[in-house]
């Protein structure tokens, strides 16, 4: 048998140097982390982290039809955003089970999504598909596109002396502009997957070490962080991640994502099946976990009220803000409510624990 | 992290736990090749005091951030200490695997048995075949 091996990212040289542990992910060599997921996390809530995420796809639209185009090809309302914002919104199936969550980007010419990595080529077809009869212009842009995300609450004091002007630190929650950053052209998103203000920066594949390098050196040095860590973060957050949370069995509204889904609309791939479970409800619901003793849920675990199954984990985690184990579960609608308690079966030992609000560590008051 | 080491004066379990003989008491932990394969450490799930563990049979877990692993005894006993500290602050299996990390305290049912554990100089060389697999 011949393995296929996993592609790097530009960065992979610094992350060596850093001494990452690498691993295979979505048929990408990433950082894991940097030797401890824990102090990469907490630094990410206390100042400043960076993470590569160049493995993230970039796919372009343009062109007469291309609003035409993601209007039916994505769920949320692509009206409400303008040149210069982006909107977190799904791609759907046909029958309604999501392809990807995604966040597209208007820009001065063009729309650009960006998706998961172990989606890339779904989506990419998807958008072909859409394509056909339609007046645009599509281009897949994730060869060519680095991708950082630098997040915590020091982010400004981290990226400010870098920027070409000032505008990038002055964007509103999922606003975007270009400008350079260490002298490298780039896009500059206020978007991120950690509950910390902060930015995405999207700059050429070759040009990335140079934006790297220039966070790390910086007057506040941003901490470099691994897939670990950034699991944590948004676990903590209540983020779902596609893979755990999302997948083409389960739609939106049991994913409690009917905010990104606009039925107002004319109309939407997949559309019918969230209109029709908006109407008559899901049978199961993803909820966010807090354990009240000690343990550590994992994906997959069976949740319990009494003897009885009523749903199972699909992330878990130690907490490293909350200290305790934390993650979200698909249950039973009826059992979804906030403070129900549960159990949650953790290789056969019975953790108790509580539906909990999402986030499940309260946001940083500066993220918007 | 610690550096990698392999103490002269322990005997080795083929799934990376060590043991200390103490007289008919032993100690046990896991090695600095275990705790680097399961990263920083974030959990320690210890057997009850006066409970029994078996040779080659797990007897607690330990958990990183996205990992779950398996201790296994090294030689059968009875627990009589179980250490809090790791419990409190797991990164001790880390910093310190063979020291403050230590996860448990047995009295031998068999204190000879031991011996037939590897040295150190056979677990180094089972761990260099282990990077030829």
């Amino acid at each position: 048998m011949t393995a296929i091996s996993p592609r790097t990212t530009s960065l992979y040289s610094r992350h060596l140097a850093a001494g990452a542990k690498l691993g295979d992910f979505a048929g990408w060599q990433m950082p894991l982390d940097y030797g401890s997921p824990r102090s990469e996390h907490l630094a990410v809530r206390a100042s400043v982290g960076m993470f590569d995420v160049s493995h993230m796809g970039q796919i372009e639209v343009a062109g007469r039809d291309a609003r035409e185009l993601l209007t039916w090809a994505l769920t949320n309302n692509l009206g409400a955003i303008g040149p210069g914002q982006g909107q977190y919104t799904l791609m759907l199936t046909d029958d309604g089970g999501v392809i990807d969550d995604l966040i597209v980007y208007a820009l001065l010419d063009r729309y650009m999504l960006v998706v998961n990595a172990s989606n890339r080529n779904a989506c990419w077809e998807r958008i072909q598909e859409c394509a056909a009869g339609r007046d645009v212009e599509i281009a897949d842009r994730s060869d060519e596109v680095a991708m950082i995300a630098l997040q915590g609450p020091e982010w400004m004091n981290a990226l400010g002396p870098l920027v070409g002007s000032p505008s990038p630190l002055g964007l509103e929650y999922f606003e975007i502009t270009e400008d350079m950053v260490a002298h490298v052209p780039a896009l500059i998103a206020r978007t991120g997957y950690t509950g910390e203000p902060g930015v995405e920066i999207m700059c050429p594949w070759e040009s990335a070490p140079r934006v790297w390098d220039a966070l790390l050196r910086g007057a506040v040095p941003a901490v470099p962080a691994g897939l670990v860590a950034r699991d944590t973060l948004r676990t903590e957050m209540g983020y779902p991640l596609y893979g755990n949370e999302l997948s083409r069995d389960r739609g939106p509204i049991a994913a409690v994502l009917s905010w990104a889904c606009d039925t107002t609309k004319f109309g939407f791939a997949g559309a019918e099946t969230v209109e029709r479970d908006l109407a008559n409800g899901v049978a199961e619901k993803l909820v966010g976990v807090i354990f009240d003793e000690p343990g550590i849920p994992r994906a997959g675990q069976d949740v319990l009220i009494g003897d009885r199954v009523v749903g199972v984990m699909s992330s878990g985690t130690l907490s490293p803000s909350l200290e305790c184990g934390i993650g979200m579960a698909y249950i039973a609608s009826e059992f979804a409510i906030v403070g129900t308690e549960i159990v949650v079966d953790v290789r056969g030992r019975k953790r108790q624990a509580h539906v909990a609000r999402r986030p499940l560590v309260a946001r940083s008051p500066r993220t918007d | 992290m610690a550096e990698e080491t392999y103490p002269e004066d322990l005997r080795y379990h083929r799934e990376h736990d060590w043991v200390r003989v103490e007289g008919d008491e032993a100690i046990f932990g896991i090695t600095w090749f275990a705790q680097d394969a399961l990263g920083e450490v974030v959990f320690y799930e210890p057997p009850a005091v006066g409970s029994t563990v078996s040779a080659d049979a797990t007897y607690g877990e330990l958990e990183s951030v996205k990992a779950v692993s398996d201790i296994y005894a090294p030689a059968d006993g009875e627990v009589i200490a179980i250490n809090d500290a790791v419990v409190a602050s797991p990164g001790l299996v880390n910093s310190d695997p063979y020291g403050e990390g230590w996860l448990l305290r047995v009295r031998l049912t068999n204190p000879d048995a031991v011996s037939a554990l590897m040295d150190q100089a056979a677990y180094t060389a089972y761990l260099a075949g282990l990077g030829d697999a």
